[in-house]
């Protein structure tokens, strides 16, 4: 679904990510992590169409076609949803207006009728129950003095309404308590699906005994320096980054697919 | 006699004996200058810069330059300053360098601190090149430029970092004396400073001081500079700080005011380089019928500048203060970031505070806010003072304390800020109470 | 610049589609400004001597006076004597007895620019009507049901004639015929203008509005809007303006008093769409109006809502005078600048009675080459005890070329006062468009969107009427904004 080939990003000239390869298939769970800085959400922005980098080489091509070249816009409806690990504030602007804007271009898109207001609210207040927001969110700007909590619900909200086909949760699970955390992950674990893909990015190894990886990669100098199963999650935990990062070159290996 | 003709006579009497008199630049400078004051006189309301603070009073008010060593201060009085504090310490007296006061300590080489007349001798090309022009600033800075008598002179060779404290003292003793002081600050690429200015009265009558410090902040270089005002109850202070900053330069300026019966402040900084930054931090606490006004400019003229500007005004009696404070961001002067805050604090009835916090934008990709409050003392935290046993009186005192307090705590170098702290403390009725409870 | 920021621009190009002009003779005053003119204005409407006095002492001060200069704002001096002061549709008569006998060609003119000049209820709501067509108000609807429950709602002419002594007693008493050098010039050569009345204790049962609309070419427009509400009355009152596009620039220099008395209400919107001039600043009308309120009696309550999107310059500072005691003075704004536009905009507040309340919400959007001023004054006078003022003002920055400024006053002289100013000077985020954009909205969506949020604080105060107006005009959609 997803081929990452020799991914090379940089800022403002400073190198970012340095010949990064991934492969995702549909219906696999690839967990990401790696030390602050190793370039983990610039991957993730990268993906999901953030123009403020600039790509100095290599590939990244979704369900055959070259997703470097797409704006954001189009990525989004075509399936591709970040979750952003700030998601930004949108004062004076509903978030009711704004889910419904969202579903309605993405149905647009796939040749789906759009949701009228009736339908719209059904669906979106039954979601809202189940990653545990209060109604009264839908009547409140986007993410405007939404706690750190609620905003990473209201992440959850929008895939779960977007239904994606390449979701990228970017540190999803930072500052989270640990009620939010089994509500983000429930969340995850209920789009999990054959004809779907996820990557998680995150930090800490707590996340993936709620979500667990098919895959776990090592993130450290802007390149994938180790690849594994969820056991590599674990091994981490116990041992932290220092000890990949020391031989980036030993330890990098082909990346299973 | 006319201010206007006051001055004129006072510089046919006393150009000749200003240092660098035989400097053919600085006589034309000073001599074009003298015409600028003459066209202009002193500011008048009708000024937009000037709208909420009038000269008028000065009319039929005479004023003359002393002669140098005229009325010394007392000896005791720089132990009393100084404190037994490290640094250098710079003193002028009715606007000339008192060398018995003053006391340079061991700097490090390429740090020169002298006097100006001494800079016009042995730095001629290096002060000619960083003195400013006869069109800098409003009249009063034209004014200075023609009369200014003496004033220090700092240059710091590239790298070049002095630690301790540069104080320059400026007392003003004799009825009637007029001081225009002018100091030049050069700091070369990554040259680090403190420098203090603080001015202090001990004549009841009417003084005028007029003062210009220019500063050249280099590439990289790091200036601090704080400005303690505490004059006398007659005192009229007319002061300007100019900076122009390098590239990646750090600027940060106090100023503390506390006295004179009118006292303008015009403060500035330009960012002539990208990635500037500056923190320009204001207190004044003024009673009785004291004026205080500060004009600020920050002017981002080139991109990726940062400021921070917080001013914090304190008037009771029948006090005035006013601040205005222009943030600029030039065209193409993108990721501009500036913030700037203004409160003030009205203790009484008479007293009266005017706020002009000013953006003025002309590039798109910026990120600009002011605020700007005036207010009295919450009655909540009143309240809540006294129902733990405070009387009145000195709850008010601690809470004038503590909205003083955020700008003293912005002051990084301790010995200033326990300076700046004690000059608080010592015009709030019963601060000495305080003391003990702050520190 | 980005592919979403791009699009922005264009964005905000919208066609200027009240551009045409009306094919009308007109019988005009020649060009020039002369003790002569004010009289033949004063003739031409059958004044009452009292009336031509107070022009003719108007115009003498004007004489002394010299044009303001403002330092944000550029233009080259305007030539008075240039200017047509008076010109009007030609009528075979002495002019309309009743709407049925104005110029089908006029009523058109309005049915075109989605005004009516008829007496049908419209879905929103009943509105009342005077239509000003260059210096003269072609009729006013509603003026019989208004005038049962003992409102006034006539062309200023018609007041000057027919109530001579409200206008005696309230014309100039807010905004004094030498206030400013453009209050004098109106005062001298105003032709005419809407006029207000309500009765003590009377609720307007409609909104009452003007609709003004420059035609003729090298004309001016000076019109003059004085409103009272008496004791407990209350009074929604909107404004709305077009002109065609010509390359001169057009001077529209009008000047609205509002006096409420003890317990009044007076909401006055205004959506501002005179010609801004083309893409390159040619033509565009000069818009210099003053506006000022006086809360008059205790409780007073005096609102201006203005959403500016036209005019080639913009200079007006609606204000409130806070006179009464507990009396509130508001002003809500948008200002939206493209192209060369310039807008120089803001409002005063003049607190002098005790508990008074102001506020001020002001946002600007300045985009291309437009240039957009926010100046403000608060005032609190010594014996204002308690007064209370809170100021918010924003710019939103579209495009490289724009400037956006921010000059706030504040002089509070007693001790009770509660003062606020909070102003912030952003571009519009490119991470707002890049999480809009990340679920799938175009960029002009989302652009759209973020702007409808930015200005909703004052959209919420604009009558439905208007509401509808000012989103088309900023291509903004209002459903999602939080009302």
């Amino acid at each position: 679904m997803l081929d990452i080939n020799d991914l090379r990003v940089s800022v403002d000239g400073k190198p970012i990510l340095n010949g990064l390869s991934l492969h995702v298939k549909a219906g696999e769970v690839h967990a990401i992590m790696g030390p602050n800085g190793s370039g983990k959400s610039t991957l993730a922005q990268v993906l999901a169409g953030r123009d403020s980098f600039q790509v100095d080489g290599g590939t990244v091509t979704y369900d055959g076609e070259d997703l470097l070249t797409q704006p954001a816009e189009v990525r989004a409806r075509a399936g591709v949803f970040l979750a952003f690990q700030y998601p930004v504030e949108i004062p004076g602007v509903s978030n009711a207006y704004f889910l419904k804007a969202a579903v309605n271009a993405v149905r647009r898109h796939r040749g789906l009728q759009e949701l009228d207001a009736m339908d719209f609210l059904k669906r979106v207040k039954s979601e809202m129950k189940a990653v545990g927001m209060k109604e009264e969110f839908l009547y409140r700007s986007v993410n405007e003095g939404f706690s750190g909590g609620e905003k990473k619900r209201n992440e959850v909200l929008q895939m779960t309404l977007l239904e994606p086909k390449l979701a990228v949760l970017d540190e999803t699970d930072s500052g989270l308590d640990i009620d939010a955390l089994k509500v983000v992950a429930d969340g995850v674990n209920r789009l999990r699906a054959p004809d779907r893909a996820l990557i998680v990015i995150t930090h800490y190894q707590r996340l993936l005994d709620y979500i667990v990886p098919d895959y776990v990669h090592v993130l450290a100098n802007g390149t994938i320096v180790r690849s594994g199963g969820p056991e590599l999650a674990a091994e981490l935990e116990e041992r932290g980054y220092a000890w990949l990062a020391k031989a980036p070159e030993e330890q990098a290996k082909g990346v299973t697919t | 006699m006319s201010q206007v003709e006051i001055w004129q006579d006072q510089y046919r009497v006393r150009a000749q004996g200003l240092p660098g008199a035989t400097l053919p630049w600085l006589v034309t400078l000073r001599e074009r200058a003298m015409e600028r004051f003459v066209a202009m006189g002193w500011p008048t309301r009708r000024k937009e810069d000037w709208h909420h603070t009038s000269l008028a009073f000065l009319e039929g008010q005479t004023f003359k330059v002393p002669m140098r060593g005229a009325a010394p201060p007392e000896e005791s009085l720089m132990g009393r300053l100084r404190e037994g504090g490290a640094g250098h310490w710079l003193v002028f007296v009715n606007g000339w360098f008192n060398a018995a006061l003053s006391q340079i300590g061991s700097l490090p080489e390429g740090a020169t601190v002298d006097t100006m007349p001494q800079a016009l001798i042995g730095h001629a090309e290096r002060v000619e090149a960083h003195y400013g022009s006869a069109e800098d600033g409003g009249s009063p800075a034209a004014l200075n430029a023609a009369l200014a008598t003496d004033g220090a002179y700092v240059h710091l060779a590239r790298g070049v970092a002095v630690e301790a404290p540069i104080h320059l003292v400026f007392i003003a003793t004799i009825a009637e004396g007029a001081s225009h002081v002018r100091n030049l600050v050069i700091a070369e690429d990554g040259a680090e400073a403190t420098l203090v200015e603080h001015y202090l009265g001990t004549s009841a009558t009417a003084t005028l001081t007029n003062a210009v410090t220019r500063i050249h902040a280099g590439a990289d270089s790091r200036i601090t500079h704080l400005k303690l005002q505490q004059e006398a109850e007659q005192a009229l202070h007319l002061a300007s700080i100019d900076t122009q900053q390098g590239r990646g330069s750090v600027f940060n300026s106090h100023s503390l005011s506390f006295g004179a019966r009118l006292a303008r402040n015009d403060i500035t900084t330009r960012f002539a380089g990208e990635h500037c930054e500056t923190l320009f931090n204001g207190m004044y606490h003024v009673d009785g019928k004291r004026h205080v006004d500060h004009h600020t400019v920050i002017d981002h003229a080139l991109p990726h500048g940062v400021s921070r500007e917080y001013y914090r005004g304190i008037l009771d009696g029948s006090a005035r203060g006013v601040f205005s404070g222009r943030i600029k961001v030039a065209p193409g002067a993108v990721k501009s970031d500036a913030m700037q805050r203004a409160d003030s604090l009205l203790l009484s009835r008479q007293a009266e505070a005017d706020a002009r916090p000013e953006l003025e934008i002309y590039a798109a990709d910026v990120k600009c806010a002011h605020g700007a409050t005036v207010g009295q003392i919450d009655d909540d935290s009143l309240f809540y003072l006294r129902a733990r046993g405070m009387d009145e009186a000195h709850a008010r005192n601690l809470l004038t304390y503590a909205f003083a307090a955020e700008a003293l705590a912005r002051i990084g170098v301790a010995p200033l800020r326990n300076r700046a702290r004690a000059a608080l403390l010592a015009r709030l009725p019963g601060g000495h109470l305080l003391e003990e409870l702050t520190s | 610049m980005n592919a979403a920021t791009k699009n922005i621009d264009s964005f905000l190009d919208r066609e200027y589609s009240a551009g045409f002009v009306t094919d009308l003779e007109s019988d005009s005053l020649p060009k020039g400004l002369s003790e002569a003119t004010v009289r033949a204005i004063s003739a031409k409407k059958h004044e009452p001597a009292f009336m031509l006095e107070w022009r003719l002492e108007a115009y003498r001060h004007w004489l002394t006076m010299t044009p303001p200069h403002w330092a944000q704002v550029g233009f080259p001096a305007i030539d008075f004597q240039d200017i047509v002061y008076y010109a009007a549709p030609k009528q075979k008569k002495d002019g309309p007895r009743s709407l049925d006998e104005v110029d089908p060609e006029l009523l058109r003119t309005y049915e075109k620019l989605g005004v009516p000049l008829h007496e049908r209820a419209r879905l929103a709501g009943v509105v009342a009507v005077d239509a000003v067509f260059d210096s003269v108000s072609v009729g006013t609807t509603f003026q019989k049901q208004l005038a049962e429950k003992g409102i006034i709602f006539c062309s200023f002419s018609e007041a000057v004639r027919e109530h001579p002594d409200l206008v005696r007693q309230y014309l100039g008493s807010v905004v004094p015929p030498g206030d400013n050098f453009y209050a004098a010039l109106n005062s001298a050569v105003f032709s005419d203008g809407s006029f207000v009345y309500i009765p003590k204790g009377v609720r307007c049962p409609m909104e009452l509005s003007t609709y003004f609309r420059i035609n003729a070419q090298d004309t001016g427009q000076f019109e003059r809007t004085l409103i009272i509400a008496d004791e407990g009355a209350h009074v929604s009152y909107l404004e709305g303006c077009t002109a065609p596009m010509r390359d001169e620039n057009q001077l529209h220099a009008a000047v609205v008093e509002l006096v409420a008395l003890k317990d009044a209400r007076i909401k006055y919107s205004t959506v501002q769409n005179w010609y801004p001039g083309d893409k390159d600043g040619k033509g565009g009308i000069y818009n210099f109006v003053t506006k000022r309120g006086d809360c008059r009696g205790d409780r007073s309550h005096i609102s201006w809502t203005q959403v500016e999107t036209g005019s080639a310059i913009t200079w007006k500072y609606p204000s409130v005078v806070l006179r009464g005691d507990d009396s509130v003075g508001e002003f809500y704004s948008v200002a939206l600048t493209n192209n060369r536009q310039q807008a120089d905009t803001g409002s005063k507040m003049t607190h002098m009675g005790r508990n008074t309340r102001s506020t001020i919400i002001s946002k600007g959007i300045s985009a291309g080459h437009g240039s957009n001023t926010f100046r403000g004054l608060v005032k609190v006078t010594p014996k204002a005890e308690n007064a209370r003022n809170y100021t918010q003002c924003d710019s939103l920055l579209i495009g490289e070329q724009c400037a956006a400024h921010t000059f706030p006053t504040i002089e509070a002289g007693n001790p009770s006062a509660r003062v606020e100013h909070e102003a912030t000077t952003s571009r519009i985020g490119e991470d707002q468009l890049f999480y809009a954009m990340q679920r799938g909205l175009s960029a002009e969506d989302a652009v759209s969107m973020i702007v409808s949020g930015f200005c909703k604080e004052v959209f919420k105060e604009l009558p439905m009427e208007f509401a509808v107006e000012a989103q088309n005009l900023l291509g903004v959609s209002l459903e999602g904004s939080i009302g």
